[in-house]
């Protein structure tokens, strides 16, 4: 399974997620370079944290244009797996990948540090590999986290079980409808999170939770993979 | 256009005559060696560009003399001052480049960009030394937070940091903050930067090979921050407002792409020499890089990109637009340097030529508007030694007992009162706002002694630390200078590392003020003591003078700014007891010592007396006992003991472990005196059960003086001091009333 990492100039989590990928499940991974015109040798592609274009503007708001970002809505027809991570979530929602939107934190200060997350999904390839309802403990570091979108789109992310995870009980760091903090697109193959699953990688770093993440989008490639051999 | 503005600058003649060059700080005797060297008058373009390089903040001609006292030699010390930073090896091949500076009156008047370009020039002092910044630290001062203006400078300040260090993707992994009413209008923000280089990529800012072509690089050049290092040299004073345009907008996505490129350029192998801008702009850099080769440079201001129309010579030479870097490489390589900027979206112009004519000449629109010789601007500025005295006030306070301060009764009380101090008090809210853990190598967050970043495919990690101080120093300059060095060496070593160098920032007042100028020499002799005993040289720093309010000088704060190395990430240790069960240890001696101290300053609001005394020696054998315990594998969790003394400390070691404890204390002393003194050379420790008869013996052995004092138990402190109950609260209470006091007063 290849995995590519995103970089924006201003990405500034692109050799995190590199480093994840290979130290929880040694994939091949490569860098792509935000001009890269072509996706098309990789099986799972990464958006990650930073401020892509500098982000004075709206985050997210200019690396939708950016040339990579056709070949990433072309993945995401074809059911590649596409994890947006932070600003990659942010970008993620500029380029309407995924519904809503990303607005200042309610306290208008970024914030750094371990969250309780809920797995409220564990049926998307990302997360596969927890429990439904399971507790975990991922980093955020985001001044533009508080996912936003309107009752119309929040009943169709609640009927199509597109919210991923919560944050726990009244831990909501950032003000975001419905304690969100991670959603898919309705196919499942795209999601999108604030919290920082590629910090969670080791013990050293104050939590392994966020291998699990990691570890499910190889599961699933591999049950996918499997069958389309056996299909 | 030009021609207007051009004709606006007063000539040679009028700025002789007016002493024009008073108004950029230049003496009447400085004037008259600047005329002896060029041979004449200097014109508005010449006389700008030696006022800057003969500041202070350039030239250091009031501190050459403190300087001069540090050592700043090791074996280890790959790189002392001089350059961007220093460089200590850390072994295979690698080595570690630091450095701390100052952003203290930009950050007075426009607390935000202060701050934030404050961090981006030390960052770029580290990448231009073909480093990979790998963690960035801050010491931070400021006046009583009950003050509305102190309220608003530590909120943008804070913003200010985290802005530019979270988007570069640096992380912010520790500091400290002090608050004191000595820094009300004059704050300090010292920002320090970390980073890893291998030896054979090291840099120098050196104008090497005549006729090599040299390169800006970075955003075109504006008209902010022109005379921000003359602005960096005087005292702030009510017109210090009108001042903001001295102060320079930070771009910090910008500076993200110029590190990358410079990053690459560096490893491609073809630089010959790199120096950022930063103070006094491009001045600054051509002169020092011709200098440090002996050569001379040219420079074609019309190939300088301009963000604005009508630029003179003078705006252009000491703008302090940031992001900026100036590098030569030879003609050949034009193309392969052109070709990676055009990568990142970044501007690289020829603008100038290296000469073997020893002068800095300037070309503007076809004429040559300046000519200088180089020796002259970065070597020849006089040096002052400046006349010393002691103060009355350290006079007086030979006979301040201060412990004779009324008994204390309510010690529970007592201890929220100092947990609850924004000093003391947890500093959440201000790393909160930090990315403290982007590249994923930060494996000891902010909130402990030291903070601790691995290093990538090795087993080995960096500690880092800032500390000082003020008040100590202020009572006494040459004790408060060995603790402040000492202090950095505990933290370093209750981390589990061994100290290696220091990086100092002497933020001081008026030096010609002779009071300032002893506490200056005093504070210096003191560092230096220290310096030599616990073996960590000094390999660079920075200094800032004329740091004053309406009261008088500041407290003299010469932050210490240390790295450690950790030899394996199992030798990681953090304050917090860790198990339930686990004996409680403490090393050291613990007198009736006041001075400076914070229960002094909660009761009395200023400090008096001398400040705690401070045994080298002792330290050294404390600091080698408690790394040769850690590394043993003996030790469970380490704290030094600082402001706030033991009880202060129990309590942290407590809330970060989040476990109770039950001591015990016997002593000589008043109950309130043993919990809240601030005698040094003091950590608590704790050890497994299984460990603990091990670790004493180890201890003993080594000489050092130490105590089983208890276990870790339950979810109270308690603390009982001659048999009698001294402090006894549930950790949870003393976590909230230590963690709310910042957030309550920010609200």
């Amino acid at each position: 399974m290849k995995f590519a990492v995103l970089v924006f100039p201003g990405s500034n989590c692109d050799i995190d997620c590199y480093k994840a990928v290979e130290e929880t499940i040694g994939q091949p991974v490569d860098y792509v370079w935000h001009t890269a015109t072509d996706l098309s040798a990789y099986d799972a592609i990464l958006v990650p944290g930073g401020f892509s274009y500098g982000d004075y503007l709206r985050c997210g708001a200019i690396a939708q244009f950016a040339a990579v970002m056709n070949e990433v809505k072309k993945a995401a027809d074809q059911g590649k797996f596409i994890l947006g991570i932070c600003n990659g979530f942010q970008i993620l929602t500029e380029a309407r990948l995924l519904p809503g939107a990303l607005i200042r934190n309610n306290g208008l200060k970024f914030r750094c540090h371990q969250t309780q997350l809920e797995v409220v999904n564990n049926g998307t390839a990302f997360t596969n590999q927890y429990s439904q309802g399971e507790m975990i403990t991922i980093p955020i570091a985001h001044g533009e986290g508080n996912y936003f979108c309107d009752e119309a789109t929040l009943a169709e992310l609640k009927a199509n079980n597109q919210i991923v995870f919560r944050y726990a009980g009244d831990t909501n760091p950032n003000g975001s409808v419905e304690n969100i903090a991670g959603i898919s697109n309705k196919a499942g193959n795209v999601v999108g999170m604030m919290p920082h699953p590629e910090r969670a990688v080791n013990q050293l770093l104050g939590s392994e939770d966020g291998k699990r993440m990691f570890t499910s989008i190889l599961n699933a490639w591999r049950e996918q993979h499997g069958a389309a051999v056996n299909g | 256009m030009a021609q207007q503005l051009t004709a606006k600058e007063p000539t040679a003649d009028q700025i002789a005559d007016q002493k024009i060059y008073s108004q950029f700080g230049v003496s009447d005797y400085e004037y008259e060696l600047i005329c002896g060297f060029l041979g004449r008058k200097p014109n508005y373009t010449e006389i700008g560009v030696f006022s800057v390089m003969w500041s202070e903040h350039c030239s250091y001609k009031n501190s050459k003399p403190i300087l001069k006292k540090f050592p700043i030699t090791g074996p280890r010390v790959l790189m002392g001052p001089g350059e961007g930073a220093g460089i200590v090896d850390i072994g295979d091949n690698q080595a570690v480049v630091f450095k701390i500076e100052s952003h203290n009156h930009p950050s007075a008047v426009e607390p935000f960009q202060g701050a934030a370009t404050g961090v981006g020039g030390i960052i770029r002092d580290i990448f231009s030394m073909g480093a990979r910044p790998v963690a960035l630290l801050n010491s931070l001062r400021f006046g009583n937070l009950e003050n509305e203006r102190v309220k608003y400078l530590f909120e943008h300040v804070v913003s200010g940091i985290a802005g530019y260090g979270n988007c570069i993707g640096i992380p912010t992994v520790a500091g400290e903050v002090m608050f004191d009413e000595s820094y009300e209008g004059n704050p300090l923000v010292n920002a320090m930067c970390v980073g890893l280089i291998d030896h054979d990529k090291i840099q120098r800012g050196v104008a090497k090979g005549v006729g090599n072509p040299v390169f800006y690089v970075g955003p075109a050049t504006g008209r902010d921050g022109i005379h921000g290092a003359t602005f960096a040299s005087v005292e702030l004073s009510e017109e210090s407002e009108e001042k903001r345009t001295a102060v320079q907008v930070g771009d910090p996505f910008m500076e993200k792409l110029v590190m990358e490129a410079t990053l690459e350029l560096i490893d491609s192998g073809i630089v010959l020499g790199i120096q950022d801008m930063g103070a006094a702009g491009l001045t600054c850099s051509s002169a020092e890089m011709a200098s440090k080769a002996g050569n001379g440079l040219e420079l074609y201001l019309d190939e300088v990109p301009q963000r604005e129309t009508g630029m003179t010579p003078y705006e252009m030479m000491l703008s302090e637009s940031q992001e900026r870097m100036l590098f030569v490489v030879e003609p050949q390589h034009e193309a392969q340097a052109k070709e990676i900027f055009d990568r990142w979206g970044i501007i690289c112009a020829k603008v100038g030529k290296v000469t073997d004519d020893g002068r800095l000449r300037l070309f503007h629109q076809g004429e040559e508007v300046a000519d200088m010789p180089v020796k002259a601007l970065v070597d020849e500025c006089p040096v002052y030694e400046k006349p010393s005295a002691e103060p009355a006030y350290y006079r007086d306070n030979a006979k301040v007992d201060t412990a004779a301060f009324a008994e204390i009764t309510d010690l529970n009380g007592a201890l929220e009162k100092v947990l609850a101090s924004p000093t003391v008090a947890s500093k959440e809210w201000v790393y909160n706002q930090y990315d403290y853990m982007v590249r994923t190598s930060t494996a000891v967050q902010p909130g402990s002694d030291a903070a601790v970043v691995t290093i990538p495919g090795t087993r080995k990690a960096l500690a880092m630390t800032t500390d000082c101080n003020g008040r100590y120093v202020y009572l006494d300059p040459e004790v408060g200078g060995r603790i402040s060095v000492a202090e950095a060496a505990r933290n370093i070593v209750c981390s589990g590392a061994e100290p290696l160098a220091i990086t100092d920032n002497l933020n001081f007042g008026n030096p010609e003020k002779p009071e300032v100028f002893w506490q200056l020499e005093k504070a210096a002799d003191g560092m230096s003591e220290a310096c030599v005993v616990l073996d960590t040289p000094v390999i660079g720093g920075n200094v800032s003078l004329y740091n004053e309010n309406a009261k008088g000088a500041i407290y003299p704060t010469p932050v210490i700014g240390m790295v450690g190395l950790v030899h394996d990430v199992d030798h990681i240790t953090t304050q917090g007891f860790k198990a339930e069960g686990d004996v409680i240890i403490l090393i050291g001696e613990t007198k009736a010592e006041f001075g400076g101290s914070e229960l002094q300053y909660v009761l009395e609001g200023a400090p008096s007396g001398r400040p705690p005394e401070i045994d080298l020696p002792t330290e050294k054998k404390v600091i080698g006992a408690v790394l040769g315990a850690i590394q043993k594998g003996l030790v469970a969790s380490a704290h030094d003991l600082s402001e706030g003394g033991i009880a202060v400390a129990a309590a942290e070691s407590c809330i970060s472990g989040g476990l109770g404890a039950e001591i015990a204390l016997s002593t000589e002393l008043r109950a309130d005196q043993l919990l809240f003194s601030e005698s040094q050379s003091r950590i608590l420790l704790s050890a497994k059960p299984d460990n603990a008869a091990a670790l004493t013996a180890y201890l003993n052995e080594q000489g050092v003086i130490n105590a089983t004092v208890g276990t870790v138990k339950g979810s109270s402190l308690s603390i009982n001091v001659n048999g009698k109950s001294g402090i006894n609260a549930p950790v949870k209470q003393l976590e909230k009333v230590w963690k709310d006091a910042i957030p309550c007063l920010m609200k």
